[in-house]
């Protein structure tokens, strides 16, 4: 390859994301010129079709944009609409919306630590490939994952698409008896998060940092799932409901997904790391612990080490589950009921790639008049560009291959979901 | 089938337009993922693996929808690589949530979301695969379910028909000892006209059935709506209700039209 001509480095198509994306650098006398994770899954315009509906068919709906994620659409849904038709539930419903999310986190976490990051880490093409070496792992990360997908089953009926979520509370809401049978397999899965931190934690990290705005919810007494302030490192402090003050979308020609930006400063990063860089204190106890002992403490700039900050959330989400079990008692009524009014609602719940804004505008007849929806990844791809940018220039002299690799890992350090943010990734590099 | 005994079938995992949820399926199938793995080598699956082996492919899993005009030409070459294609879930074998598109003016849909359309290229429809290339099976459900999925792959290892019903969720009410929520509750529900596969989840989480699975075999959707308008449901909410995953089944999509004019 020449060191002065203009070179084009792609991924055609990114793997072990969710969804459909491509990369492309673009490389010119040997300095880089261009970065553009582009993001081509066909749009399916959710936000459009959500006009007309009726508030109550929103969970089920917006579950459909990912089903990865669908607990946290449902929960960023659901708060929306009672906040615009000023329901307060009843307080054994948020616990039980906790749990529910503790599931979501649990079977998504360890899908992207062992499934869709480890690998790269550890040189495999993929997690079925690294069974052949690492068999007991790759077993242990089926039973962590398991024990998310048996609680969602649970309280939401089926793993993918729950069906019990509803706006006010739930269809339906299991026995203690119910909810206390899931304490072995979640106990057992406290151990197996508490041994990937350390599986994890040992991995080569690239020694690269960034000077990153982290922005995650906060929450004066818990570590933040459905409630909370959004708040960063540089002094942003706001109610959901100013989100749009503060952070705006724009389209970008390469890219199906919007992107997003704080409003006078730029990028941003959610997600895991930005998460527990924000919210360190307010880890559960064994949590904790696992993090002093991994030599992981806040703030971490190295988003190689996003999947540190995961493994501690498989630990805090299989600890926190634990507590709401033992604590759980069924809510007097599983569900209020709830007449619509004309009105405007917001929420940002904390989706296990990170802030999940929702907007919905409803007429008196209680039908949908506006959706607006900002899933995380929109929010970091012009983040994932810009270290990319700044990943880049160090490895020029490196084989192609080797740019390859190192780039997709920086974007998995994100753990993309594209059918959200478009609701995938190929790279191209273009060289000179 | 016949496999060639000497070498492991190679599975091929496409996606269209979709939520990544019928494929999310396979890793989901935690106990048997690993067993699976050993059956067949997954050749192609993007979600899951870098690696990528050529086709042709022995079995080929096929999710989402065809919206775009590239899609239109994908679906092409991956028919013209797989022995057997399977289409898995609602986007791919009815169009899909995002099918709602296609009683609408799509381009307002882009520029509603959009603020310069011009970069987006999409179709005015969603449209399943079997309008565009022929289809050797299909499996029902938003998202699918494991079981079925696992016997699919087990039947088209083994050389046998899957062993898939096409009978109604009332009858998986009935087999999971549920009371019927619209005969005693007079909730609405869409059980007696969808195929089974889900194991009547919604009516055992006390909710109607909203059709996920799309319509069974020969459903009387005549009969239904009847008695959704006993139970006091309006037209355009029965026209709603018809409208969700698989609406553009040809008989959701009569019964919502027939509803919506009513
Ligand atoms: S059928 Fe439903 S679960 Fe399957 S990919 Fe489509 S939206 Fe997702």
């Amino acid at each position: 390859m020449s060191r002065t001509g203009t070179r084009t480095i792609k991924v055609d198509y990114l793997a072990r994301v969710e969804g459909e994306g491509s990369l492309y650098l673009k490389i010119q006398g040997g300095r880089l010129r261009d970065v553009q994770l582009k993001i081509f899954e066909p749009p399916r315009m959710f936000e459009a079709f959500l006009r007309g509906r009726h508030f109550s068919e929103v969970p089920d709906i917006v579950a459909r944009i990912c089903g990865i994620c669908p607990v946290a659409y449902q929960m960023s849904a659901v708060h929306a609409i009672e906040g615009a038709l000023g329901i307060a539930v009843d307080p054994a419903v948020r616990l039980l919306r906790r749990l529910l999310y503790c599931g979501e986190w649990i079977e998504s976490h360890a899908l992207h630590v062992f499934f869709l990051h480890a690998p790269d880490f550890l040189g495999y093409q993929d997690a079925l490939e690294m069974a052949r070496d690492h068999r007991a792992v790759v077993e242990r990360a089926l039973a962590l994952k398991k024990a998310g997908n048996q609680l969602v089953a649970l309280l939401g009926g089926r793993e993918i698409h729950p069906v019990a979520v509803a706006v006010g509370g739930f269809y339906k809401t299991p026995s203690r008896k119910e909810v206390r049978a899931l304490r072995p397999a979640l106990e057992q899965a406290l151990e197996v998060a508490l041994e990937t931190v350390r599986f994890v934690s040992g991995f080569d990290f690239p020694p690269f940092e960034q000077d990153y705005e982290f922005v995650a919810l906060s929450h004066p007494q818990e570590y933040p799932m459905n409630e909370g302030r959004i708040v960063s490192n540089r002094g942003l402090d706001v109610d959901a409901a100013e989100y749009e003050d503060h952070f705006a979308e724009h389209q970008v020609r390469h890219s199906h997904a919007l992107h997003s930006v704080i409003r006078v400063r730029g990028s941003y990063m959610v997600g895991p790391l930005a998460r527990i860089n924000l919210n360190f204190d307010r880890l559960t106890p064994a949590a904790r612990q696992a993090a002093a002992e991994a030599g992981f403490a806040p703030p971490c700039r190295n988003p190689f080490r996003s999947i540190v900050a995961r493994a501690l959330e498989l630990v805090f989400a299989c600890e926190e589950g634990l507590r709401l079990i033992e604590s759980y008692e069924p809510p007097a009524r599983p569900r209020l009921e709830v007449e619509p009014r004309a009105a405007t609602g917001q929420a940002a719940t904390e989706a296990p790639r990170g802030l999940l804004y929702h907007r919905y505008q409803i007429g008196a007849d209680g039908l949908i008049r506006l959706a607006k929806i900002v899933p995380p990844t929109s929010q970091n791809q012009k983040r994932i560009e810009d270290d990319l940018w700044g990943l880049v220039p160090a490895l020029l002299d490196r084989p192609e291959p080797e740019i390859l690799w190192k780039c997709e890992q920086a974007v998995r350090n994100y753990d993309p979901c594209i059918s959200c943010a478009t609701h995938f990734l190929r790279l191209t590099v273009d060289r000179e | 089938m016949n496999f060639n005994a000497r070498r492991k079938p190679k599975l091929a995992v496409f996606k269209f337009a979709s939520c990544d949820g019928c494929q999310l399926t396979l890793l989901d199938a935690e106990d048997e993922l690993l067993a699976v793995a050993e059956a067949v080598e997954i050749a192609y699956f993007p979600e899951a693996s870098r690696a990528v082996i050529k086709g042709p492919y022995d079995i080929g899993l096929v999710e989402g929808s065809i919206t775009t005009h590239h899609d239109a030409e994908r679906i092409q070459q991956v028919r013209r690589q797989c022995r057997t294609l399977v289409t898995i879930g609602a986007c791919a074998t009815a169009g899909g949530i995002q099918a709602l598109r296609n009683w609408q003016d799509s381009a307002e849909f882009v520029r509603h979301i959009y603020p310069s359309p011009d970069f987006i290229h999409t179709l005015k429809m969603s449209t399943p695969i079997a309008e565009h290339v022929p289809v050797d099976f299909e499996l029902r459900g938003c998202p699918i379910s494991k079981s079925q999925l696992l016997e699919l792959i087990s039947a088209l290892l083994a050389g046998r028909k899957p062993n898939i019903p096409t009978y109604s969720v009332c009858l998986e009410c009935k087999r999971r000892l549920n009371v019927c929520v619209a005969v005693a509750q007079g909730i609405p529900c869409l059980g007696p006209v969808t195929q089974a596969g889900c194991g009547a989840i919604c009516p055992a989480y006390g909710r109607g059935c909203y059709g996920c699975f799309g319509p069974m075999e020969t459903p009387n959707t005549e009969s239904l709506r009847a008695q959704l308008h006993v139970l006091g449901q309006t037209s355009q909410e029965i026209s709603r209700a018809f409208r969700s995953f698989n609406a553009w089944t040809w008989h959701f999509r009569h019964a919502s039209d027939e509803e919506e004019r009513a």
